[in-house]
């Protein structure tokens, strides 16, 4: 114990010498403030209790990006700080968001609902403020609902869809059974399933809707042979956003066939079993700081800090305007343990990244391959496409 | 057991004679595969610690350096018994290191923690802990000693290090995840490869400034899998070799024009690089088809390929 203080000390003298030495070439000492606003949702009843419900998802991210951004800080005198707004359940998002830019934040992640965000967009125009989404993966936001101001740097449901469906067309698995739940996220999740089929000519031989309200852990067995009964298929595409029922499909199938999807092979941002180009060292850096492993959201956030960052660094500026025409410009990249840089699709601000395909305990495949051609960067064949976009700013 | 024992004579007498050794780190499966750099024959395999990366030779190579990451450790391997013999102070996760030419400090990254240790190779003892960016990577040191040169992967900072000091003197912004760095043989240039810039840098050693920047284009390979890994200047200070990682290819830079002469194809995900000490070959480590090739130096071209094991990572020869 002793030892770990004598480290800190020491880490602390350094960082201060550090701190004072370097910036002299870079002259000025630069505070830049981040705030992330999280609306609460009133807690999913859990189909299990495998995995608990998290109150830190996203906030991890985002603190650990600051983190790496203040190392960095160090060489180029910025330094960089983080507000953490929470919204309880039903609480006023706007006033709270108001709040802050009273405040003077002009950097604002937010983790609410895809709604509250088209709401904030349209006021963060107004107030020039520029606004960080890091879960919703709803389609409308990179199209009629975009907004000049707003960057995606979670993937859309859309572009989650089309690297399933590239995985499936590369295996030739084109036969698909769908069965989708009945909530909205179910929704979303099923018009991008069909969207990427579409695409990709994939046949979805049948569609139908899971209509049992009972707790399909005691009756799946029972249920599930029945419910998938009568017709041929290669794979079953699911989905069930909140899990109620789409865990239980595999192995319980009336033909042996696997599940894709919400559950089963999943489309993923981020996936704890994801170790190649580096990711092990960001896997390591999480973990130790937040006592699990990274999701989704939490890697959105971190991507959203490491792009204020980038921006910061190589404009030498925290002016709004230079800031986002340099996330916009040909020069930006971003270093992500993707294996490519990330940029802005200059369209609708969705940022471009490869998808993880993985199973609970396996990487599957990254997507796109390479043999998914497109005129200006492979990335591309993912999401919404520009001439497919109908945002305008 | 005769045989085994002819088997073992055989391998230690190939391994001192004449012909140049390989010594390649195996990363995924904690172990180092020997190789007779003239003949391409995986001699032997010698496990050693927990995903072993970067690795060098201590100054007479009767010792062999490699930083076992997961251990948290830099092993000593004997070269004659292939035995580890000891474990230097390395601070976590070490990932790439290099000897001053003095032969006593030993400069590693330690990934994890955004530090650089010194180690003072005669009482092996951690000398120092450097400050640096976010991921540090790659160390270079110049021929003169003067300057120790660290990549940070995530802050895309160069760190310069004064040994005299073992202390940061200057810090200059290069490109997107900045990976190996190199110094010309002339000392003048520091050349730095970004991994996801797809770029080689050159810097000006006397302002630290970058100076030129090339982008490397193989028709028919998608631009974002050209990513420049490891980097290695040919003596002669015309000629630099870059391992361009899934683009599978290395390529010959003229160092005057900062242009490309020629792009050599070897195996899956080329890494890291190193020279025959009789200037007769260059070697690379591919990662992903668990092999080396060997490229002969007088016409650049590629005449082996040798699988050594999984996930082939570093390289010293001798």
């Amino acid at each position: 114990m002793k030892r770990k203080i004598m480290k800190r000390k020491k880490e602390l003298w350094l960082s201060f010498f550090l701190s004072f030495f370097l910036t002299q070439s870079f002259a000025n000492n630069v505070d830049i403030k981040i705030a992330f606003l999280v609306e609460n949702m009133p807690v999913q009843p859990a189909l299990s209790n495998l995995d608990p419900a998290l109150t830190d998802e996203g906030i991890q991210g985002a603190v650990l990006g600051v983190k790496d951004n203040n190392t960095t800080g160090l060489f180029t005198g910025h330094s960089y700080q983080l507000k953490t707004v929470e919204v309880p359940v039903g609480g006023d998002v706007q006033r709270m968001f108001d709040a802050l830019l009273n405040e003077g934040y002009q950097y604002v992640i937010v983790d609410v609902q895809t709604s509250m965000i088209k709401n904030l967009s349209a006021k963060a125009e107004k107030k020039d403020v520029l606004l960080f989404n890091v879960s919703s993966t709803a389609s409308e936001l990179r199209n009629s609902g975009c907004s000049s101001h707003l960057f995606h740097l979670i993937p859309s449901e859309a572009m989650k869809a089309d690297a399933l469906a590239q995985w499936m067309l590369k295996k030739r698995w084109t036969d698909w059974l769908l069965i989708k739940g009945r909530d909205a996220e179910d929704n979303e999740a099923t018009k991008a399933l069909k969207r990427s089929a579409k695409r990709f000519g994939i046949k979805i031989v049948e569609e139908k809707t899971w209509n049992f309200d009972h707790d399909a852990r005691r009756t799946a067995q029972k249920d599930i042979p029945v419910f998938t009964q009568g017709m041929e298929y290669d794979v079953l595409a699911v989905a069930d956003v909140k899990g109620l029922f789409g865990e239980y499909l595999t192995m319980n199938t009336w033909l042996p066939r696997p599940v894709i999807g919400t559950q089963g092979l999943v489309p993923r941002a981020w996936h704890r079993t994801h170790e190649r180009w580096g990711a092990v060292q960001m896997q390591n850096r999480f973990y130790k700081q937040a006592g699990r492993w990274m999701n989704d959201v939490d890697y959105a956030s971190w991507l959203a800090v490491r792009a204020i960052g980038e921006a910061v660094t190589r404009t030498n500026s925290i002016n709004l305007h230079e800031i986002k025409d340099y996330l916009l410009s040909e020069q930006f990249s971003l270093a992500g343990f993707k294996g490519v840089k990330l940029t802005f699709r200059k369209w609708n601000h969705q940022l471009r990244q490869p998808i993880l395909l993985a199973t609970p305990r396996s990487m599957v495949s990254v997507l796109p391959h390479k043999e998914f051609l497109h005129p200006r960067t492979y990335l591309d064949t993912l999401g919404y496409d520009k001439p497919e976009s109908n945002c305008t700013f | 057991m005769k045989h085994y024992f002819i088997v073992i004579a055989l391998l230690l007498s190939s391994t001192t004679g004449s012909a140049d050794t390989l010594f390649v780190t195996l990363e995924k499966d904690n172990a180092v595969a020997i190789v007779d750099g003239e003949t391409g024959q995986l001699l032997n395999t010698v496990p050693v610690g927990q995903r072993p990366r970067g690795v060098a030779f201590g100054k007479d190579k009767t010792l062999l350096y490699i930083a076992t990451s997961d251990d948290d450790t830099i092993q000593i391997l004997d070269t004659q018994t292939l035995k580890v013999v000891g474990a230097l102070p390395s601070g976590d996760d070490p990932e790439l290191f290099k000897i001053h030419p003095n032969g006593q400090w030993l400069y590693v990254s330690n990934e994890d923690g955004n530090r650089v240790t010194v180690i003072d190779l005669s009482n092996q003892k951690a000398i120092a802990e450097i400050a640096v960016g976010v991921e540090p990577e790659g160390i270079a040191i110049s021929g003169d000693g003067k300057w120790v040169a660290n990549t940070s992967e995530t802050t895309n900072m160069v760190h310069w290090i004064d040994p005299a000091e073992q202390k940061v003197k200057a810090n200059t912004l290069v490109d997107p995840r900045p990976r190996a760095a190199e110094f010309s043989i002339d000392g003048e240039s520091l050349f730095v490869s970004s991994e996801i810039a797809g770029s080689l840098s050159r810097l000006d050693v006397a302002s630290k400034q970058v100076v030129d920047t090339m982008f490397f284009e193989i028709a028919g390979v998608d631009k974002a899998l050209v990513q420049p890994v490891g980097v290695l200047a040919h003596p002669n200070n015309e000629m630099l070799f870059v391992a361009l990682g899934p683009a599978n290819r290395v390529a010959v830079v003229d160092i005057k024009t900062m242009s490309v002469i020629k792009y050599l194809l070897v195996g899956q995900r080329v890494w890291n690089l190193a020279f025959s000490p009789d200037m007769q070959r260059l070697y690379t480590t591919n990662g992903v088809s668990n092999d080396i090739s060997i490229i002969e130096l007088a016409d650049l071209k590629v005449t082996k390929s040798v699988r050594v094991g999984p996930y082939p990572w570093g390289l010293a020869v001798k």
